[in-house]
């Protein structure tokens, strides 16, 4: 058992910071950094040149706010710099300036890490969208940071090979934020993290130093690898000017179902569909995620185009109608006959074990495109429904639904209406678009589920109510409370959930080490001494 | 009321289409391919009209290799109840389907037939017409509204047309081809992909049919587009005047 680590974050922050940081509150400013002047603008001018700097409060304003609309810095600069050497040249002014620094890319992250806090310079990697290079041979793509995710796919899928990952966000989302924040995403399961997919990267330091640690090479044991060090640092070690990452060759046919079932114990226990396609789907499973009946609702109201897959399935079996989950079930392989008879021969089986109960096969790529776009959708459903408390965690399989659970026993006892009192969206108690509504869905697969509590609006009661109590589950069942969003500004305070007071003893002493003066994304990640 | 629904098995819309080498057509090896999407809404029409008490019984056609098998369980798996394949291996042109169409109308006395307005791949847009022809009986194509009077032996067709939708009564029997926006089409359920696995299928041949299927038609070359140029960021409308002047010289 791990549950030692409950005890920790208390002790090792103070409940005085806990309160302050964890909440949407800001952490004071410090004091130590510069205040930008109009010395430091006609620098960053001669650095960049015409385009490159960005101080009007409109066009500004868009990068100082999180994707969420939960969190908003008073950044009064922006800087685009467009090749590692104007990267290398800002910053050496800004740490010869002790300016704080906030790198960001596609500014899609979810705990408010790629936005200011206070008045930092936000650095976005916007214009450095370059693809470097492709190596046929090896399936090796270099580009530059702010290239965006969908762009390398489309380039990689030209070239017969895919990106090793994929997410939502992948339209707006940067390669170098990807690797800022180590994504996980629907094709973990298949081609594992990016700690082995990345093969190299191009870091601009605090300093302005430029290390080049950009090989392509698969295999290369000199000394420590440093790279990993800055996969999943979150813009706090580094600003990442470039990525070389490995491209698995592109599968020939892939096919994609849709499934209800009658429980979360039916789609992953020993017995369940998650073992059944381990077993029987082997090397061609390619993606197993999961949403619940609450996603999908959301996904249907809140998600423009979002269509049921199962809309019938009330008139044909009863009961599926009320199918408390969903499953994408996704596999890969070299030939679509072979894919077809693996998939049907596992559904059919699964289904006559009364474990699937109903379910639908993709008949060509519109369908399977529609089936994609509801489960990649409720992230976005969500945020068009109002205010989002997200918590992006990782447990055990067999465990990780079991906080969904208790998160809306725990809401419904305390607002039996299901409804905020006062201000707000606390009126009408049948509308329901203003009802408290807590959500499941994730990578089932890999032991991550997204709980997202959706609210007409931040309320720093119902904060209280969920945070801390959500990472004290999440640690009673040893879980992580942040399995693939990082930790940002949202959770910094909280990383004790999850990690012993030795190991963020030596991330600070590693942190000092790359950013002596800590101008690299400050107050984001390492909780406050 | 019969009816028949026509579905063509095509290259995957979204699937990267490749011209072969000597330019005689486009490489389908190793190409996703599925069933046509207005076959698909077509399909989709008949079962409701099933489903509906219009239609008593929904019989889907295909023509084409062995694989084309597939895209008629495709059909059935959505609600068809059996299924006639007309094995093909090479090419057959939009006249030789709409003959192969018009024997099997009359082979399982179809009231209506039901097809895309159009396949994807060659976007010939004949073959509907050319069936009502070869029948003599009444059609309207693009429909994006279907109402069926089984009583009357009517059916109520809206198209949509330049500036506005235009609506016509037919006398069945009848061809109808499906647009767009006539309906979404389902999806294949387990349950349903399961079932139709044991529906029937009669397999036959053109010849067997008395059709001549002889290509008419001799395809010259297939070309790829022409790539389009990638546009440029100007500065200023100075530049823009500029450039329209003196390199594009429009103005
Ligand atoms: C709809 C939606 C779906 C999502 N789905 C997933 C999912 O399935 N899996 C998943 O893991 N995440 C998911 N995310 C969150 C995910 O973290 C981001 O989408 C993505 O990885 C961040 O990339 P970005 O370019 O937007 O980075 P940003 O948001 O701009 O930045 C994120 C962090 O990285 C830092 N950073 C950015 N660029 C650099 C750089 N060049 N050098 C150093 N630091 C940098 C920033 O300072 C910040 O701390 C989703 C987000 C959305 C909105």
């Amino acid at each position: 058992m791990l549950t030692r680590r409950v005890a920790g974050p208390a002790q090792q922050v103070g409940l005085a910071i806990w309160a302050r940081a964890a909440g949407t509150l800001a952490p004071p400013r410090n004091t130590e950094f510069a205040l930008l002047q109009d010395s430091d603008l006609a620098v960053f001018d001669s650095i960049l040149g015409s385009g490159g700097v960005i101080t009007d409060p409109h066009e500004v304003d868009p990068y100082n706010r999180d994707w969420m609309g939960k969190y908003r810095g008073r950044g009064r600069c922006v800087l685009r710099p467009r090749s590692t050497a104007q990267v290398s040249a800002l910053l050496r002014h800004c740490s010869a300036r002790r300016l704080a620094v906030v790198p960001q890319g596609g500014n899609t992250g979810l705990v408010g890490g790629s936005v200011p806090v206070h008045d930092e310079v936000v650095l976005s990697t916007g214009l450095m969208t370059t693809l470097l290079g492709f190596d046929p041979g090896s399936g090796a793509l270099t580009a530059q940071a702010g290239a965006v995710l969908a762009t390398l796919e489309a380039a990689a899928r030209e070239r017969g090979h895919a990106m090793p990952l994929d997410l939502g966000a992948s339209g707006s989302c940067a390669i170098g934020g990807n690797v800022a924040t180590n994504a996980g995403g629907i094709r973990l399961l298949r081609h594992g993290p990016l700690h082995g997919s990345v093969l190299g990267l191009e870091v601009v330091l605090a300093g302005g130093q430029v290390l080049d640690l950009l090989s392509s090479l698969r295999k290369d044991n000199t000394g420590y690898d440093l790279k990993q060090l800055f996969i999943g640092s979150e813009g706090t070690l580094g600003v990442i000017t470039a990525v070389a990452i490995q491209c698995p060759a592109a599968s020939p046919a892939t096919s994609l179902a849709y499934l209800a079932v009658p429980s979360f114990k039916a789609a992953q226990q020993a017995h369940g569909v998650l073992q059944a396609a381990r077993q029987n789907l082997g090397e061609l499973l390619s993606a197993f995620e999961f949403l619940d009946r609450e996603s999908l609702e959301v996904a249907k109201q809140f998600l423009p185009g979002a269509r049921d897959p199962l809309p019938g399935s009330d008139t044909v079996i009863p009961y599926t109608a009320q199918a408390p989950f969903f499953l994408v079930v996704e596999i890969a392989g070299s030939s679509e006959q072979h894919n077809a008879a693996m998939l049907e021969a596992f559904l059919e089986s699964t289904m006559g074990e009364g474990r699937v109960l109903d379910g639908v096969v993709a008949q060509d790529s519109r369908q399977a495109g529609e089936i994609w776009a509801l489960r990649e959708g409720i992230t976005e459903a969500l945020r068009h429904r109002g205010a989002i408390y997200k918590y992006d965690l990782s447990f055990r399989v067999e465990e990780m639904y079991g906080v969904v659970g208790a998160a809306r026993e725990r809401l419904a006892s305390a607002y039996p209406s299901g409804f905020l009192g006062g201000g707000a969206g606390s009126t009408a108690g049948s509308d329901t678009e203003h009802a408290l509504k807590v959500v499941g869905y994730g990578h089932l697969g890999d032991g991550n589920v997204h709980l997202n509590i959706s609210a007409p609006r931040y309320d720093a009661g119902l904060e209280a109510l969920i945070e801390p109590w959500v990472y004290e589950f999440t640690a009673a069942h040893s879980g992580s409370i942040s399995a693939e969003h990082g930790l940002g500004r949202m959770k910094a305070p909280c990383i004790g959930y999850s990690k012993p007071p030795e190991a963020v003893r030596l991330m600070r002493s590693i942190k000092a080490a790359f950013d002596p003066q800590g101008i690299l994304n400050p107050y984001k990640v390492l909780p406050p001494e | 009321m019969r009816v028949l629904v026509a579905v063509k098995r095509v290259i995957d819309y979204n699937a990267r289409v490749r011209v072969k080498p000597d330019k005689s057509g486009v490489d389908l090896k190793n190409v996703k391919m599925g069933m046509n999407p207005f076959c698909e809404i077509a399909v989709e029409e008949a079962v409701k009209l099933k489903e509906g008490g219009s239609a008593s019984e929904v019989v889907a056609v295909t023509i084409g290799p062995k694989a084309a098998g597939d895209t008629l369980r495709t059909a059935l798996a959505m609600g068809a109840d059996r299924g006639v394949h007309v094995l093909e291996d090479g090419e057959v042109q939009p006249l030789a389907v709409a003959k192969l169409l018009a024997a099997l109308t009359r082979r399982e006395e179809a009231t209506l037939c039901m097809l895309g307005k159009q396949a994807i791949d060659d976007d010939s847009n004949q073959t509907g017409q050319g069936l009502a022809g070869l029948l003599g009986w009444p059609q309207a194509t693009f429909a994006s509204k279907v109402v069926v009077d089984r009583e009357a032996g009517r059916a109520s067709v809206t198209r949509e047309v330049d500036g506005g939708l235009e609506t016509l009564s037919l006398k069945l029997p009848a061809v109808i081809t499906a647009d767009l926006r006539l309906n979404e089409p389902r999806y294949a359920t387990l349950p349903n992909i399961m079932k139709a696995k044991k529906k029937k299928v009669d397999t036959v041949t053109a010849q067997e049919l008395g059709v001549d299927i002889t290509p008419r038609l001799k395809l010259v070359k297939v070309e790829e587009p022409a790539k389009r140029q990638a546009g440029v960021m100007l500065s200023s409308v100075k530049e823009l005047v500029d450039r329209l002047r003196n390199e594009a010289k429009v103005i």
